[in-house]
């Protein structure tokens, strides 16, 4: 029978430590919101950036807003209304085969930046990064609303399949330098459009900032191999993820991944998993549904599953899953080497994803991976099909397909998913049922 | 004891009953209609019926297909995948690979030697390749569902039906007849369409013989054809083709009712095609002369008249 968290006393551990996550985490969005609007009011300096590239450690020393369009868009998804601006987007012309996160970002500009967390600030600088071929486009449509300044940071990728540079080698220092030199160009660019010089001493306390961050979120995602798992890698970990972005390089992100870190310490030695019978650990790959958020979950908890990593912590969690450590004694080329390894690992998916894939499939103790392709994507899920079919037939690790949207509630078809799903468990439990009777 | 499997399909939904051999008793099929809850209890009443038992003397009964929740007075329920695997094991002993052919599904399995599911793929948020694009060939053609395999096979140059989108497929079949080209030859390209989606997805898992042929569009000899040309492996094929969700629900019923499958899957094993079954199972030979196109219009044995 469930405790009654009013009847316990107050200071009661549980009470303060299990949940704060997800809350400290809902607080910091509304803050964050809350700051956005007033941002708009006081017509302060505002960046838009997306999750990969955001380039906050800079953004942090110039004191700019950050503004991240693919959360305004899952937002809308999450309020339920993403429709209403999808329509709005593809009533102005947009295809529906246009990217979801591009036309619900639309829909909101139409309206006159109207948001149902508040009212999002006009850019005043947009920053982009290659590791979305979508970014480069999508950041034309503000330039061409706002007359902003755009910065695209072109970020080298890998060479070919099964080659690409890394540190230590001549081709991932010239890469450095090149990156490095747009960066200069962007501090540039941000001191102009703040009005203030650039301090190097921000920087450096930003990316200090990052580092007890990551430090702490790898732990986190660490702490996931426990069985039971302490959360699932696609339910609160949203929240968490969502924290790593829009208070990524500040003291208040830092200190909340530490909390976080305590709470998932405090879980595992509680052994408090997030389903009552932890049957099934699966991994992830792909991008949340986020018009079906809860749904899409419960069909997988329905069955006592729980997903104990997830590719969309790494790539759209800003690389952070790695712990990055920047070293702030040589802050420009430190900043350029993690974006170029974030980059390589975003771009690089298709070719490099396999062995990382099964590596965590082995060390989360996970009994299987689902694939969510994503319509409106076909950045995110190409690839998918290969990944899965190389996965399956070589390293005999069960693989499940299914395909939504991101934010499109159109494209969900709940009889379809849930078959899939339930064939994949019924097929999973029997694989189980044969190895504990030694017939595998 | 009596089981049953009752497969609520989005067309047809299939009732099939079992007894504790594992012989089929009865069966039956009914038009799934809007009342799912009514075709379930429509086709399981056939089915008993079919059989001269009474409802109360099964004792177990499994709900399967996309209505499978729907089978109210059913006592779990199993996903089509797994049922039409479970059923071409036991009708094909040595099936690696089903391809199922439905209204609005194909799904292309890759099966186990004990029947169980290793990986499967479906066609996703669009109807090609299923069922459903047949369904509008014969709509636009005016053909009667029962003769398009038939007429398909009288085709001497196959037009290539090249649009994905089954709506949109009807306006170039009528695009095809408006520029003189034979029915015959319209409807071999529907076919053909159909098979090379199809292939795509038993790709995805690997074709590993043997194969075996489920789901309604069994029955046509058009498609049956095609499919073990571009195979060019042994198909299998039963008459009973169409039943084998529910015969594979019922199996399931069998074994969580405590009566297998584990003694008489090793009966089946020890001599897998002996016994009532044979007249259930069909196997196509690979056609090592293969053109792609059918030539002949002869029936095949297979034929079962709708």
């Amino acid at each position: 029978m469930a405790t009654d968290i009013r009847t316990r006393p107050p200071g009661d551990q549980e009470d303060q430590v299990v949940g704060r996550g997800r809350r400290q985490g809902s607080r910091l969005f509304r803050d964050w919101y809350g700051a956005l609007g007033q941002a708009d009011a006081n017509g302060e300096p505002t960046a838009y950036v997306f999750v990969m590239g955001s380039c906050a450690e800079v953004l942090r020393a110039f004191d700019f807003h950050m503004v991240f369009p693919e959360i305004n868009s899952l937002q809308t998804a999450v309020h339920r209304v993403s429709l209403d601006y999808l329509n709005a987007a593809e009533d102005s012309g947009y295809s529906p085969d246009v990217c979801g996160y591009v036309k619900a970002d639309v829909g909101v500009h139409l309206r006159d930046r109207q948001h149902p967390n508040g009212v999002i600030p006009r850019p005043s600088l947009v920053i982009a990064t290659n590791m979305c071929n979508t970014y480069v486009k999508w950041v034309e449509i503000w330039e061409r609303m706002y007359h902003c300044p755009v910065f695209v940071l072109d970020i080298p990728g890998q060479r070919g399949i099964g080659w690409r540079a890394n540190p230590g080698e001549a081709g991932f220092e010239a890469d450095r330098r090149y990156v490095q030199a747009q960066l200069e160009e962007l501090i540039e660019l941000a001191s102009r459009i703040s009005g203030k010089p650039f301090d190097v001493d921000r920087l450096v306390q930003a990316m200090e900032h990052v580092n007890r961050m990551g430090a702490a979120w790898r732990e986190v995602l660490r702490l996931n191999q426990n069985v039971p798992a302490p959360f699932n890698a696609m339910g609160d970990a949203i929240t968490y993820m969502g924290v790593l972005s829009a208070y990524r390089g500040t003291e208040l992100g830092a200190q909340y991944m530490e909390d976080l870190r305590a709470e998932m310490e405090e879980r595992v030695a509680r052994g408090l998993g997030t389903v009552e019978d932890e049957r099934f650990r699966l991994h992830f790959v792909g991008t949340a549904c986020y018009s079906h958020f809860r749904r899409f979950l419960e069909l997988f908890q329905n069955w006592g599953a729980v997903f104990v990593n997830s590719e969309y912590l790494a790539y759209a969690g800003g690389g952070l899953d790695r712990g990055i450590q920047f070293d702030t004694s040589r802050p420009l080329e430190s900043l350029a080497e993690q974006l170029l390894l974030t980059g390589q690992r975003s771009m690089s998916n298709m070719f490099f994803s396999q062995d990382q894939l099964a590596d965590t499939v082995r060390d989360w103790h996970a009994d299987g991976i689902v694939y969510h392709a994503v319509k409106s994507c076909r950045t995110v899920s190409t690839g998918m099909a290969d990944s899965r079919e190389y996965l399956v037939r070589t390293r005999d690790i069960p693989a499940l397909s299914i395909e939504s949207d991101l934010v499109d509630p159109r494209l969900w078809s709940e009889a379809q998913v849930k078959n899939r799903v339930d064939a994949f468990f019924e097929a999973l439990g029997a694989r189980k049922a044969a190895a504990a009777a030694g017939r595998r | 004891m009596l089981v049953a499997g009752v497969d609520v399909g989005s067309t047809q939904t299939k009732a099939v009953v079992l007894d504790a051999q594992r012989r089929i008793v009865g069966r039956a099929l009914v038009d799934t209609g809007a009342n799912i809850d009514k075709a379930a209890r429509s086709a399981f009443a056939a089915a008993t019926a079919d059989g001269g038992v009474a409802e109360s003397a099964v004792s177990y009964v499994v709900g399967t297909g996309y209505g499978r929740y729907n089978v109210r007075f059913g006592h779990t329920q199993v996903t089509e995948i797994s049922c039409h695997a479970r059923g071409a094991q036991y009708l094909f002993p040595r099936t690696r690979t089903v391809l199922d052919i439905g209204g609005q599904d194909t799904k292309a399995i890759k099966v186990g030697p004990e029947g169980q599911v290793l990986d499967f793929s479906m066609n996703d948020k669009c109807a090609a390749g299923t069922g459903r694009f047949l369904g509008a060939g014969a709509f636009a053609l005016d053909i009667p569902l029962s003769d398009l395999g038939p007429l398909a096979l009288r085709a001497t140059t196959p037009v290539k039906i090249t649009t994905t989108c089954t709506v949109f497929a009807e306006s170039e079949i009528i695009n095809w007849l408006a520029r003189g080209k034979k029915v015959e030859d319209v409807l071999m390209g529907v076919h053909q369409a159909i098979a090379t989606r199809s292939l795509s997805l038993l790709r995805r898992v690997g074709v590993e013989s043997e194969v075996t042929f489920t789901g309604g569009v069994t029955r046509n000899s058009a498609m049956v054809q095609i499919l073990q040309e571009l195979l060019q492996t042994p198909l299998n094929v039963s008459p009973e083709a169409h039943y084998m969700g529910a015969i594979g629900a019922a199996l399931f019923g069998l074994e969580k009712a405590g009566e297998g499958p584990a003694g008489a899957l090793e009966a089946l094993a020890a001599d897998p095609l002996a016994g009532p079954l044979d007249a259930m199972r069909r196997t196509i030979p690979a056609c090592d002369t293969c053109s792609g196109v059918p030539a002949a219009a002869e029936p095949l044995a297979t034929e079962v008249p709708a």
